[in-house]
């Protein structure tokens, strides 16, 4: 009777234990750059909630830009033995000897959003960001199916000089709209990615253009500067998204406001949920040793009014940007 | 006994922290996180050796972290572009940092200027003159860099004891020596408590100020050459607002900020300690990372209120002594 008791307590134990195991949650350390902008805050709000659903114990780093906080946080997520670290790193350069440290203690890193020098390839398990390149040509794309086969001068608010991002953008834009002899970018400035200078560089544009008369449409490298040019197109007396369509890229909230009130017409999206993919990579490989892909190229969708924009804003609205 | 006890108390503080991590958190109590501790802290612990000396002395330096970030872009310009050795690279920016400091020093002393002041336009050159040469962040792949960690002592556990922690823990035991069992450390002391009684004993005030501004330099180039050590790059935004951590640090360590008194050993407890509460923070993983400044804050706030205290105590009671002696 005793030893039957025994075994029966012995077994549920067990059962308990193995259950245990099987539940074993995943601890994912994540070391996030900071907060410099309104898309790094919905890339963590998103990295937070995507995190909840798979059931991820999750601990984030804000670094406050400093890359000596990063590798801080690097080393204390790999005393605590997590399962994988997401890093997103605020600089290329002199991640070799941390990251070789989670190597010797076989903790898998991910990167979110941007990627780190090419010495540092096998030390990482794979990279998720987005192709700025390939946003271009998406904006680029909608434009000519948009147009169709009639002539039109489109106008372009560069992002700051110098900047990647705007280079690439740029380079998209410029091969997509290269097939097709109709469409021609004659006017090109920056608008530095803020309101304020989108707004002015496009007055210049409309009063350089015989009052917007010559512009069929405007192409910005961001969101924010379509917002500025959007209002300046209102005081000159123009419809913006129907005397001038529009596209630009990010998809911040306030475009899908613009959008809804039919003053927009195309946003291509920068997905703040880098950490989505990446927790799908890591389950995978946990789970049936599936090695990812290098590079983990996100989606670049395409969003226009027949996407209810209002749906958008109102679920967009409240991650931070 | 009452000397030490500022120093008791931080030591304190930061035992009693440790093991509260210990408890809440499964991993902490490791050789890893100790090590950690001190890899990570090794660019902080060495140049707040050198405020050290500087804030008994009664002055500030507000140029470290300028010149940690000076240091870590001109190595890797020397080293990356010019292709000189590293340890050539080295010697050349610590005599520059020592000339530096001494500049300052001498300004401080024969202009008679403050010292908040002067160091505050050296941070303004050293920072600048970073951003002059480069303001990318230069990754520097000399094979003394790579070979770095290779030469870590395993402590057991699964910790390790780096090059840039030993470099620490040696500026340490140094400004111990310095400051407590030499003539220089006594002049240091002195000039704290009094510049006019100093001069008075015979102290040569300019010549000290002079060593104390080039120390604190070289520390902080030392300091430069450990972070580039620990990002493998150099970059003109490196350690900003490092010199406000360092502060801290010292005066968390237990030194009066208005000079006179303080321990190196003291010091070193006070990096620890912020290291520690950034440590429970990344552990934790939860809360904002700003918690850390807060934190800070309320311990410096803490440490100045004690040492008033203490200060009002020592002269009533220095007062009383007086009054019995002369009734």
């Amino acid at each position: 009777m005793i030893r039957m008791t025994l075994t029966g307590l012995l077994a549920t134990a067990l059962a308990g234990f193995a259950c245990q195991v099987s539940a074993a949650q995943l601890t994912i350390g994540f070391s996030q750059i900071g907060s410099e902008s309104g898309w790094r805050a919905a890339e963590t709000s998103v990295s937070k909630s995507e995190a909840k659903k798979r059931n991820v114990n999750f601990k984030i780093a804000d670094a406050q830009q400093k890359q000596e906080n990063q590798i801080k946080a690097i080393r204390s997520f790999i005393a605590q033995k997590v399962d994988a670290i997401f890093l997103a790193p605020v600089v290329s350069t002199g991640w070799d000897a941390v990251l070789k440290e989670a190597q010797a203690a076989k903790i898998p890193v991910v990167l979110l959003d941007r990627d780190i020098d090419p010495s540092g390839k096998e030390l990482y398990l794979t990279a998720v960001t987005s192709d700025s390149v390939h946003e271009g040509e998406v904006a680029g794309d909608w434009l000519a199916k948009t147009v169709g086969s009639k002539a039109c001068n489109v106008v372009e608010l560069q992002g700051t000089v110098g900047a990647s991002v705007a280079a690439n953008r740029k380079k998209g834009f410029d091969t997509a709209v290269a097939k097709h002899a109709n469409l021609k970018v004659v006017r090109s400035q920056t608008g530095d990615f803020t309101r304020a200078k989108g707004k002015e560089v496009m007055e210049s544009f409309i009063k350089a253009e015989g009052g917007g008369k010559n512009i069929c449409a405007v192409y910005a490298h961001n969101d924010d500067m379509m917002v500025g040019a959007i209002q300046a197109m209102k005081e000159a007396g123009l419809k913006p998204g129907k005397d001038i369509l529009t596209v630009s890229i990010d998809a911040v909230p306030d475009i899908f406001k613009a959008i809804a009130a039919g003053e927009a017409n195309a946003t291509v999206e920068l997905t703040p949920d880098m950490a989505g993919p990446a927790f799908d990579a890591i389950i995978a490989w946990k789970d049936k040793g599936t090695v990812p892909p290098k590079w983990i190229q996100t989606e670049s969708k395409l969003y226009t009014a027949a996407d209810n924009p209002q749906k958008i804003y109102d679920s967009k609205k409240g991650l931070g940007y | 006994m009452n000397r030490l006890f500022p120093v008791l108390v931080t030591t304190a503080v930061f035992l009693i922290g440790f093991v509260v991590c210990s408890l809440q958190f499964p991993n902490f109590a490791s050789t890893r996180v100790v090590a950690d501790l001190l890899t990570d802290n090794a660019f902080l612990g060495i140049v707040a050796t050198g405020m050290t000396f500087v804030i008994i002395s009664g002055g500030i330096d507000l140029s470290v972290g300028a010149v940690i970030g000076f240091t870590t872009v001109f190595l890797a310009l020397a080293i990356q572009q010019l292709g000189i050795s590293p340890w050539l690279a080295f010697a050349a920016i610590l005599i520059v940092c020592a000339a530096f400091g001494a500049a300052m020093g001498a300004v401080i002393q024969y202009f008679d200027l403050p010292p908040f002041i002067v160091t505050l336009a050296g941070m303004f050159l050293a920072r600048g003159a970073s951003f002059l040469m480069s303001t990318e962040s230069i990754p520097i792949n000399a094979p003394l860099y790579s070979e770095l960690p290779d030469y870590a002592i395993k402590l057991p556990g699964d910790g390790q004891l780096t090059v840039i922690a030993m470099i620490m823990l040696a500026v340490f035991a140094f400004g111990i020596v310095l400051l407590h069992f030499t003539r220089f450390g006594a002049n240091v002391y002195a000039l704290g408590g009094s510049r006019v009684t100093a001069a008075l004993m015979g102290v040569r005030i300019g010549r000290v100020t002079i060593l104390i501004y080039t120390l604190s330099s070289v520390l902080a180039g030392l300091s430069g050459i450990v972070f580039s050590f620990y990002t493998s790059a150099g970059y003109s935004l490196s350690a900003v607002g490092v010199e406000l951590d360092t502060i801290a640090a010292v005066v968390i360590g237990g030194t009066l900020l208005a000079g006179g008194y303080g321990f190196v050993f003291g010091t070193f407890v006070g990096v620890l300690i912020q290291g520690l509460i950034q440590s429970y923070i990344n552990f934790d993983g939860t809360l904002s990372s700003w918690w850390t400044k807060i934190a800070t804050g309320i311990l410096l706030f803490a440490f100045i209120v004690l040492q008033q205290a203490m200060v009002g105590f020592a002269r009533r009671r220095s007062r009383r002594a007086v009054g019995v002696t002369l009734s």
